[in-house]
């Protein structure tokens, strides 16, 4: 690629003066951008298809929607050598421990893109008795993408905020890059299929509710939030007059301390902003 | 067996369904019976002689293709499970419907794999869902779910894990909407499982791979080839993620050499449930759900689906057929959608012969376009969910419309009258003559499709082969004649067929059948003017209809081959707002059972492409 394709300003990244004949030739960088730049530019997707969001996925990569506008037609069908994990579709208790493996599978640093209202939260299969209610239920996901299929757009739309996220990833901070950290990263713990998929990470739990029901007692129930059934409002003198004059709020002790830090607050920024103004 | 030489065989082979009927019920006194239960058909056989029976309306009766075999549970009504079977005539005509009935307690019944060996994945199934065992089954254990799992889900009394309510609409979330809530608040692991009360974590063991690989049949002894050496057996796994089997499909591969000793598909890497779901669910309900079944034509899933429901509705009193324009319309996406699942399937077919992508390019371009008629119709490009039951849910719109969302997309505003008589008339048939010389006389092409994965004619049908798949092998079978619905009579078109069953007969009956779909269509145009205006749906449409109690087989020829809906409405007089059972005959699902006896002996790199020549979908495969 000859410099004058490479469109450097999305690479420059300083306040330093150039001279003006060296502006298409030279950038003054920080290595988090030129690494996120790359990154970016060259996502390489895993070629794996699940379900009916799959068809979408491989319309958004064929002729009319062109993936590779974006540096990420380079579909992948082994899990190592690329970088993104589409999950597109409804992932089921079957194929998880597959996609578990995959992922583990994957070289850091990787991402995953959940297509679809499967992928993020089971939808419309989500009560299935073999359905995972979201991938995320046992791997992060870096951005979900809504819709049953997402159009070819939607899912764009979505890979450009993967884009965006990667950009705001800084070198200088394990948390946004914890794979130069110290030692190797714990791969995800692989599912078991027993009588019902097995979380590894929910063994202690498993083994207590068991315990509980071995012993005859009560197992634990999450509390569902009470069922409120809207009831029709009647017109009653008492609710008229109660809507009249609404009831006092209560008044927080702390109020007036927030209040006041808050406008501080907002006078040091305007102040900040009036600084650089100048 | 056959020792009723006198009868008159010619007439018992084409008779009605009344007509077996009567004649089994003469043959087998005391062991058949006929169906009696309102709006049921066919006869209800004892399981001591179910394979006699069977094997009479095989080869007496000639009925010789085995479309269907489900289940059935009739918990609280009589507390036996069914299994129901229905019988075509490969010549055409209705189906004979037999059953047969066990006890839930200990179900046990003969398997019919001796007399058709289509009963084989379909028998696994109700084994794996319903807990029946077969006798005789070769090779009985869970084909959707993995072994070890605990119970038989399909049953009435087993719930999942995430269970709100017998039936939908569900009172937290209608009429008033006040208790929805997230199902995982209220499960104790925040997921979508469930343990059994006794259950070990100390004692479990992970069977679910190992009884795979042993139900290969994977032996590790030296064979000897034919020209003396000697091999060792060698097991590849093909899948779930595996770049050509087309979704998560797996096989399990025992090699001698590089021919195929025995292959196993394992599959059930995408069963989301449809069935128990279709349960709960209001009729209506299951309209979305049938488009995800092969979600490359959701049009033609919808029409199916539309058909078995309204055979029952037309059981009741207050049933108006579709309207003629109705019909008009589904005539017209249902062969769209058939060119562009042809389309999709052979420019795959070539992804899988090594013409990695630029195949399907170009055949994707013109899959897009008709997706854009359907998404300006129905709203959305895949998922159309447009049929309703009497008719469809929108007229066709004035005019395709759309904005320009997106870098290199154009505004589009067409009539959609002229849109579609130029992509019929000049577009479509133009892509396919190209198409065609494209690739049909491609050297490659040839070379590895003409004599690999051979079908023969006879197999064909008693593997319950539909489709493509079935008319490659050179059975002029196409539910659109031989038991014809909506206004196909009056259209006139040919079956295609192949000869010699290999992988490119199936190719160019695919290839021919859009052109015969865009001759369709040149007379479905004319009839789309005149009936221009008329009503689209035919009487008042409600929201949960209620549905006269029977059974009811609805079925239609798919672009993958003959799609069934078996419906039962039961449990209420005056007519039930949520389907007893709903089952989907899907054509992927029973096709494979042909991928077997297809590859044996065939060489290992032909896998993909035989298995990209039956068309497979895994959404319909694992439902
Ligand atoms: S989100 Fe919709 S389109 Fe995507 S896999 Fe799920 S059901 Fe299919």
């Amino acid at each position: 690629m000859s410099s004058k394709e490479l469109d450097l300003k999305h690479v420059h990244d300083t306040e330093f003066p150039l001279p003006a004949e060296m502006q298409g030739n030279v950038a003054v960088t920080s290595l988090s951008r030129i690494y996120n730049w790359s990154r970016r530019s060259s996502m390489w997707p895993m070629l794996f298809g699940l379900a009916c969001c799959a068809i979408e996925m491989i319309g958004t990569a064929a002729s009319r929607f062109d993936l590779s506008r974006f540096g990420m037609e380079v579909m992948r069908a082994t899990p190592r050598q690329s970088d993104l994990m589409i999950v597109s579709g409804t992932v089921t208790k079957k194929m998880i421990v597959p996609i578990v493996r995959l992922y583990n599978q994957m070289p850091e640093p990787k991402y995953i893109l959940a297509m679809g209202a499967c992928a993020s939260g089971g939808g419309p299969f989500k009560e299935g008795y073999n359905v995972v209610s979201g991938i995320d239920k046992y791997l992060p996901v870096d951005v979900y993408v809504p819709g049953c299929p997402p159009t070819p757009q939607a899912l764009l739309y979505g890979l450009i905020a993967l884009q965006k996220k990667i950009d705001g990833q800084s070198l200088a901070n394990l948390d946004d890059v914890p794979w130069y950290g110290v030692g190797p990263s714990e791969p995800a713990p692989i599912p078991i299929l027993g009588p019902d998929i097995i979380d590894p990470r929910q063994m202690d739990l498993i083994r207590r509710q068991a315990e509980l029901a071995a012993r005859g007692e009560p197992t634990y129930v999450r509390e569902l939030p009470p069922v409120v059934k809207k009831v029709k409002a009647v017109p009653s003198k008492v609710t008229k007059a109660a809507a009249a004059a609404p009831a006092e709020i209560a008044e927080d002790p702390r109020r007036e301390e927030i209040l006041k830090r808050r406008l501080a607050a907002l006078a040091r920024k305007r102040a900040r902003d009036a600084a650089k103004a100048n | 067996m056959v020792d009723h030489a006198a009868e008159p065989v010619e007439t018992l082979k084409t008779g009605t369904p009344e007509d077996a009927a009567a004649y089994l019920l003469e043959k087998f006194p005391g062991a058949v019976s006929a169906d009696t239960r309102p709006g049921f058909q066919g006869v209800i056989v004892d399981p001591a002689k179910l394979v006699e029976v069977a094997q009479t309306i095989k080869d007496e009766l000639g009925y010789d293709f085995l479309s269907s075999a489900t289940a059935v549970d009739y918990l609280g009504y009589g507390d036996h499970l069914e299994m129901v079977y229905h019988a075509y005539r490969i010549s055409g005509g209705t189906a004979l419907n037999f059953k047969a009935q066990t006890d839930r307690e200990n179900a046990k019944l003969p398997s019919l794999v001796g007399v058709w060996r289509g009963a084989d994945f379909q028998e696994r199934e109700a084994y794996d869902l319903y807990g029946i065992h077969f006798d005789g089954h070769p090779n009985l254990k869970r084909i959707l779910l993995w072994e070890g799992f605990d119970g038989h889900p399909m049953r009435k009394d087993w719930k999942e894990a995430y269970y709100e309510d017998e039936l939908k609409p569900f009172d937290s979330r209608w009429p008033d909407g006040g208790g929805v809530h997230r199902s995982e608040e209220k499960n104790v692991f925040g997921k979508n499982v469930r343990y059994p009360a006794d259950f070990d974590l100390a004692k479990l063991t992970d069977i679910s791979e190992e009884s795979l690989y042993k139900m290969a049949g994977v032996d590790v002894e030296m064979h000897a080839m034919d020209d003396g050496v000697r091999t060792d057996t060698l097991v590849v796994n093909m899948g779930p993620h595996h770049p050509s089997t087309h979704g998560v499909f797996r096989m399990i591969i025992s090699l001698n050499g590089e021919s195929i000793n025995t292959l196993e598909p394992v599959m059930g890497y995408l069963h989301r449930n449809h069935e128990k779901i279709g349960e709960r669910n209001t009729y209506l309900m299951n309209m979305p759900y049938t488009d995800r079944l092969d979600y490359l034509s959701s049009m033609g899933n919808n029409l199916g689906y539309a058909i078995a429901v309204e055979q029952l509705m037309a059981l009741g009193p207050r049933y108006s057929p579709p309207t003629y324009r109705a019909e008009v319309i589904r005539v017209l996406m249902a062969e769209l959608t058939r060119i562009v699942n042809h389309l999709w399937s052979i420019g795959f077919l070539l992804n899988d012969l090594g013409a990695f992508f630029t195949p399907m390019l170009y055949a994707n371009n013109e899959r897009e376009k008709i997706l854009d008629f359907f998404e300006a119709a129905s709203g959305s490009r895949m998922m159309c969910n447009y049929m309703r039951f009497g008719g469809v849910f929108k007229d066709i719109p004035e005019r395709i419309k759309s904005m320009a969302t997106m870098v290199n997309d154009r505004v589009r505003d067409y009539d959609t009258m002229q849109f579609l008589s130029q992509m019929i008339n000049e577009r479509l048939p133009r892509f396919i003559d190209e198409y065609d010389r494209y690739l049909t006389e491609n050297e490659i092409l040839r070379e590895r499709c003409i004599g690999v994965g051979v079908l023969p004619a006879e197999d064909a049908i008693n593997l319950s082969a539909v489709g493509p798949l079935l008319r490659g092998s050179g059975v002029a079978y196409d539910v659109r004649r031989a038991e014809p619905y909506s206004i196909y009579p009056e259209l006139d078109f040919d079956i295609v067929v192949g000869k010699n069953g290999d992988i490119f007969d199936r190719y160019a009956v695919r290839m021919q059948e859009m052109r015969e779909s865009l001759r369709i269509l040149r007379q479905i145009l004319p009839r789309l003017e005149q009936t221009k205006g008329e009503p689209i749906v035919s009487g008042t449409q409600a929201y949960s209809p209620r549905v006269p109690p029977g059974e009811s087989y609805g079925r239609v020829e798919n672009p993958k081959g003959e799609l069934g809906y078996y419906v039962v409405s039961y449990g209420d007089d005056k007519g039930t707002q949520n389907p007893w059972r709903y089952h989907v005959r899907a054509p992927s699902f029973i096709n494979l059972t042909a991928l077997g006896p297809m590859t044996r002996g065939m060489k290992i790199a032909d896998v993909v492409t035989i298995l990209g020549s039956i068309d497979i979908v895994l959404g319909e495969t694992d439902r």
